[in-house]
């Protein structure tokens, strides 16, 4: 009984979120629900709407209408400091890595970490957490580089390490695997799974990468027209017979 | 579109960017004094901002003044006036030209550096990692660097003075045979206060409107790299403007206040 309830215990949910520029109404009543310790991707076309959702969630965008609820927080409703509390329970990563290019790996890391290190009751000293996160995405030896002395695989990693430095319970990725060649692209999937494996977080994954959805997903949803227009898991979607859904799997 | 409709959009658009730069400016006000402060950051940005144009501001202010000088040597020679030189350059320096070549050769430099730095950051999604961090990047970046360039300016601007007045100096001493001494003597004995705390209180609003332009325009840069470019550029060239406008107010109001 306990271990039922535990798997459908809700960490995120989205209802009925809307979101227009201008005439271009962008999500029209999108709804989700991420479950603890499960890997959800999103998929769509580019301009789908997929980022501005992903946005609106941490805050970032002001949707139009709808509920975010994450950890039983409405974060449409929540003052700023909440909301940055919140978000230290959330990792972002970032389409481009978004690594900030004036610090060095080490000063990226260590960004998030002074800010909210005493907050989060953090015992830990702050050079051996940024040694761990480092070395959980292996790579240790580039903590004193610059983000331009790395190659973009290298900037995901560092990107990832940052996000995880402060141990969210969430980790939202946007495009993760997007610019990357195909083996460096792997190496991230399996990388997010690992950590996945290790910490026990749960992912909203953001993509229009077919086999890194395969490997990564837990379940998917279709973002289609601004609404969630399929749901289900990889062998349920891929089997489908509708036109629609097909054009996302066929290779 | 015709030329009218054109005009009215354009006019249209000057005075939304002017709305939106004052309330740009209130947030400032809003959240200047309001806690975390950032002072590691601040520290950072009074370094590079003033430490790294002193260079600039040093070697421009010395040409200035050698030029000033060696241009006004024949004129007052004309009214056997050169004695009267010391004094004329030094107030010139010090109440109008020293602030206002300072100001816009730091719009040039510190201005267009953060429209480019701000902008970049934006373009490639380090302002919004810094958000979703639980860092409000407004504090971090924009009053860090508006406070930075309104302290900074008016130490640069005394500087630049101080340099221009020696450069003077020298061409007095060298074509004119007037001692050092004798020069700097003339010089403080006709700049008076009322030269001086005017020159001072624009010098902060200037370095004010240099952070402030700079800031408002990489913050809020378009997407892409010709987004930073404008930003870059537009800091500089909506700056020297603002730098004109507080200066003639300056000017006005001293002359209400001290009569100069």
């Amino acid at each position: 009984m306990i271990e039922i309830q535990k798997e459908i215990t809700t960490v995120l949910e989205i209802k009925d979120l809307e979101k227009s520029f201008g005439d271009n109404h962008v999500l029209n009543g999108f709804s989700l629900q991420l479950f603890e310790g499960e890997n959800l991707v999103v998929m769509g076309k580019s301009g789908s709407g997929k980022s501005v959702m992903i946005k609106c969630l941490v805050g970032l965008m002001q949707a139009d209408s709808g509920s975010i609820r994450i950890k039983d927080q409405d974060i449409t409703v929540l003052g700023q400091t909440e909301l940055d509390l919140l978000r230290t329970e959330i990792g972002f990563l970032f389409q481009g890595s978004a690594l900030y290019d004036s610090m060095t790996v080490r000063e990226n890391l260590e960004f998030p970490l002074r800010r909210h290190k005493e907050k989060l009751n953090m015992t830990e000293h702050t050079e051996a957490l940024v040694i761990e996160a480092l070395e959980n995405v292996g790579l240790a030896d580039a903590i004193d580089l610059m983000p331009a002395e790395l190659s973009g695989g290298m900037q995901r990693r560092v990107a990832l390490a940052r996000a995880l430095i402060l141990k969210p319970k969430i980790i939202l990725y946007d495009e993760p695997t997007t610019g990357l060649d195909p083996i460096t692209a792997k190496e991230i999937i399996q990388l997010m799974r690992s950590i996945q494996k290790k910490y026990g977080t749960s992912s909203l994954i953001i993509t229009h990468d077919v086999d890194c959805a395969r490997v990564i997903s837990n379940r998917i949803i279709l973002l289609v027209d601004g609404i969630n227009y399929a749901e289900g898991t990889y062998q349920e979607l891929s089997a489908s017979n509708d036109p629609q859904v097909q054009a996302f799997f066929k290779h | 579109m015709t030329q009218s409709l054109r005009i009215v959009e354009r006019t249209k658009a000057f005075f939304t960017e002017i709305g939106d730069l004052s309330f740009f400016a209130g947030r400032f006000f809003k959240e200047v004094f309001s806690r975390p402060f950032e002072f590691q950051e601040l520290l950072r940005q009074c370094y590079h901002i003033g430490n790294r144009s002193l260079l600039l501001v040093g070697v421009t202010g010395f040409i200035l003044g050698l030029v000033f000088t060696l241009q006004s040597r024949p004129t007052l020679m004309e009214f056997g006036a050169e004695s009267w030189m010391p004094s004329m350059v030094g107030i010139s320096i010090v109440r109008e030209i020293g602030p206002v070549i300072t100001a816009l050769i730091c719009a040039g430099r510190i201005g267009s550096g953060i429209g480019a730095e701000l902008g970049s950051m934006r373009v490639t999604e380090q302002i919004d990692a810094m958000e979703v961090s639980g860092t409000n990047p407004f504090k971090y970046l924009v009053i860090t660097r508006i406070t930075a360039t309104t302290l900074m300016l008016p130490i640069l601007i005394v500087f630049g003075d101080a340099i221009a007045l020696f450069g003077s100096a020298i061409v007095e001493n060298l074509k004119g045979a007037v001692s050092y001494q004798l020069y700097f003597n003339q010089v403080f004995d006709a700049i008076e206060y009322s030269d001086v705390i005017p020159a001072t209180i624009k010098s902060f609003f200037f370095g004010f409107a240099i952070g402030l332009v700079g800031c408002y325009k990489g913050y809020y840069c378009k997407k892409g790299t010709a987004g930073v470019g404008e930003a870059s550029n537009s800091a500089v060239v909506y700056t020297s403007m603002l730098l004109f406008i507080i200066d003639f107010i300056a000017v006005f109001l001293a002359d209400i206040f001290f009569e100069i």
